[in-house]
């Protein structure tokens, strides 16, 4: 029942990865997820563990710019050569178009799901910068028990015109 | 009026008091950064203070205005709309407000000044507008006099608006932070007149939440996000079979894995690995080889249950009523028409996002905690009670909350364990995280019922009389016995059928008898976000809507009908039922359902669309839903609420179940235990209407209409009514 702990664990990896823009080198157990990474070593806490199977996309980040469940990547899988980003490195200031429109919607509430949700949304962006519902449906598919969902998909269509209109100043209007 | 008035000790109380406000601060907002700080004892006293003017406002020089909130943030917006409270009172500069939770050790200490800490029952708004405002109008009141006592002019001179006080003969003006040292020395008024709330500014303002720029960049510290100097963390596992105890477990199996420093027994139940990292921690926790004593539980099944609850049904044991008027007996046998139904509500899960976690630092004169909590004072009294000081020797240290729902308000199990294992690391900083899997199989489960209901009628179709029996499992009993009535009824399993108060039902109905046998099986039940108001609105608003169907009346007339003394309810019903066009036809293969409560207070009603096409597949189109909470504080955040409710509610109606199997939950993660994604999500159109002169609940009063106004919906689409949840796994057509 138990598994062998003489194969699986104890095996140390040191790892160089490019997190944020910044290189780093990681000295952990290969089987360890990247997610526990970068909670546990690097203190970037704003991934967030909720299913650790994968599941409700909380600890969405990048790497090469699509959104990945960083749970379920174990970091021997990993090396400097993917370029991964987490929500602390998403914008300089807070200022992502995705970022700006949740703030005008006031979008999270208890806030947990949200860096995931974020990371998710902002990748569909960079892939398809206009999304109809229907592909908002397919590929949103973050678990948020709040129940923050109609809010999301008007901060996707508010993020898409802060894309195409970055100095309009209606955009900041706001309003919820 | 003049300084002999000055009250040296109470300056010096204050000052003392607020520091260990500001030393709490550093340990909670920035545990990363502050981290050298915090890890000396006495960080606080590194802070210089600033006195505050009274509990609830604190003005710094620059005239920022900190609020002081006792009630817990969990995406309830409750943090935004109190500050607004104080706010409308102290005439402060609204863009210049940030806010900070006092501890439940301080409230200890000053004899509660901040009254009630706890976070469930949508009472956060409702429970606390009168001291809040009047903590704001009081501190108004005090920076007024000490502007004119700068100026030495008489205080009625003086007027204030955003933070600058003008004495507007002179044409001198200062500002809240001038005047807070001198503020802070006075006096408080013994008396204050709050506004008339037809002159509120503030309330009622659609304004942004105050803790959304930390929810934006990861920045927001959750509990199983802390970082202490030196901490450590620990995974654990409990017995899964309900009640089970710990009987051995062989810690020489995992002792030399990496990063591990400790296995520990846990109470009675439970086992931690300690480790470096909290993936090493867990990764060893899988590999322990444990053993339990499982118990007498080990017998109990979903089936088992099931059986305990149809005895129930029928039997005159243990039986309380909660609402009787004129004899339903007599009423129902004299019907010349009877309709009669059997319902089922399972057990579920609260499935927060963030799982269930706590931080402690035990040494043998002080007990430090820093959790998410939905009642600071509850977590405080477990942390003492588990760490055998003093509760004058222990404090706990709030965090914001990733999703409450009832979990962390009366049930602090995973406090008790943190403290339990920092124990056996003395001086060490702990941190606890449950996996999901844990968090899946020690819930405090929504209670499991049953519910079967008769109607009659009268020759001419009237409804003569209704006997409402629930048989099922009563969370008082287990959580809050004390709170029991003296006949031993647990009254909050009545909610939406008592004669009246906050949850009172919405119809007059000559001949009513509404009973609950208490059957408890054990499966720790809990309060859930709507508590049982959720399944009680299924019973009672199904079965409305089976009556009318039964009489061939229209569903909103059949409503309105019996409901001509219940004018609150009748509004937010015809509200609904004007958005939606109720009575012109809907779009080609859309129908609709009603459902109308009194909960928490409120007024709640809602119109579902929906369609079923021919494979049996769900679409809920839009929820049009009505709210009258009395005042809104914020409207804005009412309608994030609304719409959250939705959420909630329908998930727990498609997906919601915890089924048991050998005195354990069978359910793990959220592949079996699912939650309602985006593409399933409605339209909600949101329908706020404040009609005044009572305060009534926001975060959980729709939740109760959002199930029973589908599952009508579908009645009208399919034919079907379906009677046992969650829908996964029925099939909606027509038999």
């Amino acid at each position: 029942m138990h598994r062998d702990i003489s194969i699986h664990h104890g095996v140390s990896c040191m790892t160089k990865l490019k997190i944020n823009g910044k290189s780093v080198d990681i000295d952990v157990d290969d089987s360890t997820p990247l997610l526990w990474v970068l909670r546990e070593q690097l203190g970037l806490t704003g991934t967030k563990y909720s299913c650790g199977i994968g599941l409700c996309g909380a600890c969405t980040v990048h790497i090469n710019g699509d959104a990945v469940r960083s749970c379920t990547v174990p970091v021997s899988s990993l090396d400097a050569s993917q370029d991964i980003v987490t929500i602390e490195g998403l914008s300089a200031e807070n200022n992502h178009p995705v970022q700006q429109a949740w703030k005008q919607l006031d979008v999270p509430q208890c806030g947990y799901c949200q860096p995931g949700m974020i990371m998710s949304v902002s990748a569909l962006l960079k892939n398809n910068p206009n999304p109809s519902d229907a592909d908002i449906d397919a590929n949103v598919t973050n678990i948020c028990r709040c129940g923050t969902f109609n809010r999301v998909r008007r901060g996707i269509h508010l993020a898409v015109e802060i894309n195409q209109n970055p100095n309009n100043q209606d955009n900041k209007r706001g309003g919820a | 009026m003049k300084t002999e008035r000055i009250n040296v000790s109470r300056r010096d109380f204050l000052i003392h008091s607020t520091a260990l406000g500001a030393g709490f601060s550093l340990g909670l907002y920035l545990p990363v950064a502050s981290r050298a700080a915090f890890a000396a004892d006495g960080a606080a006293a590194q802070t210089s203070p600033t006195p505050e003017v009274n509990a609830w406002v604190v003005i710094q020089a620059d005239d920022t205005v900190i609020i002081r909130i006792a009630r817990s943030e969990m995406g309830q917006g409750t943090l935004t709309g109190l500050a607004q409270m104080v706010a409308e009172e102290l005439e402060c500069d609204w863009s210049k407000v940030t806010t900070e939770y006092p501890t439940p050790g301080e409230n200890l200490a000053r004899d509660k000044v901040w009254r009630s800490f706890s976070t469930g029952g949508s009472q956060g708004i409702r429970g606390s507008h009168d001291y809040v405002r009047k903590g704001g109008a009081v501190a108004r009141h005090m920076l007024i006099e000490a502007a004119a006592e700068k100026w030495d002019v008489p205080m009625a001179e003086c007027s204030v608006a955003s933070s600058v006080i003008t004495h507007a003969p002179s044409g001198r003006t200062t500002t809240y932070g001038q005047v807070a040292a001198l503020a802070a020395e006075l006096f408080p008024p013994e008396h204050v007149e709050l506004k008339d709330p037809k002159d509120w500014k503030l309330i009622g303002q659609p304004v942004k939440r105050l803790d959304t720029d930390d929810k934006l960049n990861g920045k927001q510290v959750f509990g199983a996000d802390l970082q202490l100097p030196g901490m450590l963390n620990a995974a654990i596992k409990a017995c899964p079979v309900f009640g089970g105890k710990l009987k051995s477990f062989d810690d020489t199996r995992v002792s030399k894995m990496p990063g591990v420093r400790k296995v520990v027994a846990v109470e009675e139940d439970a086992v931690a690995v300690v480790a470096d990292s909290w993936w090493q921690a867990k990764t060893a926790l899988e590999a322990l080889p444990i053993t339990w004593d499982e118990g007498p539980n080990k017998k109990v099944s979903s089936a088992s249950i099931d059986q305990m609850l149809d005895e129930g049904l029928t039997s005159s044991d243990n039986v309380f009523v909660g609402n009787q008027n004129g004899d339903v007996n007599k009423a129902l046998m004299g019907a010349v028409k009877k309709v009669e139904a059997t319902y089922r509500y399972p057990f579920q899960n609260h499935a927060t996002m963030e799982p269930m976690n706590a931080t402690a630092r035990w040494t043998k004169d002080k007990c430090e905690v820093w959790c998410p909590t939905q009642n600071g004072e509850a977590a405080l009294e477990a942390a003492a009670e588990a760490s055998g000081l003093p509760i004058n020797q222990c404090d706990v240290y709030k965090i914001h909350l990733g999703g409450g729902f009832g979990r962390r308000g009366a049930f602090h199990d995973f406090v008790k364990q943190a403290v339990a294992i920092a124990k056996q690391l003395p001086g060490t900083p702990v941190k606890l995280l449950w996996t999901r899997e844990e968090d899946m199989a020690h819930g405090h489960y929504h209670p499991i019922t049953k519910c079967k209901l008769v109607g009659g009628f009268d020759d001419k179709g009237n409804l003569t009389g209704l006997h409402v029996r629930i048989s099922g499992q009563s969370i008082l009993a287990s959580v809050r016995p004390q709170w029991l009535a003296e006949n031993g009824a647990d009254m909050i399993t009545f909610q939406g059928f008592q004669a009246d108060g906050d949850h009172a039902i919405s119809y007059s109905i000559p001949n009513l008898l509404v009973e609950h046998a208490m059957r408890n099986p054990p499966v720790p039940p809990g309060f859930w976000r709507g508590v049982n108001i959720n399944q009680n609105a299924i019973y009672m608003e199904c079965f409305i809507d089976e009556l009318a169907h039964a009489a061939a009346k229209d569903p909103l007339e059949f409503r309105r009908k019996l409901m001509a003394n219940h004018p609150g309810s009748l509004a937010v019903l015809n509200a609904v039922a004007e958005k939606v066009g109720w009575g012109k036809p809907a779009a080609k293969g859309v129908h609709r359902g009603l459902a109308v409560v009194k909960t928490f207070a409120s007024y709640v009603a809602a119109c579902a669309e929906v369609s079923v096409d021919d494979s049996g597949k769900l679409k809920v189109h839009r929820i049009v839903a009505a709210t009258d909470p009395g005042y809104a504080v914020n409207p804005q955040q009412i309608e994030a609420q609304v719409e959250g409710s939705f959420v909630f509610g329908l998930s727990a109606l498609l997906y919601g179940e915890c089924t048991i199997k050998d005195g354990a939950v069978e359910q793990s993660n959220f592949h079996d235990y699912p939650s309602m994604l985006i593409e399933e999500m409605p339209k909600v159109d949101v329908i706020v209407m404040p009609s005044g002169g009572f305060w009534g609940g926001i975060g959980e009063p729709t939740i109760a209409v959002a199930a029973p106004a589908v599952l009508n919906a579908i009645f009208a689409a399919t034919g079907k009514r379906i009677r046992q949840f969650p829908l996964k796994g029925i099939d909606l057509r027509d038999a």
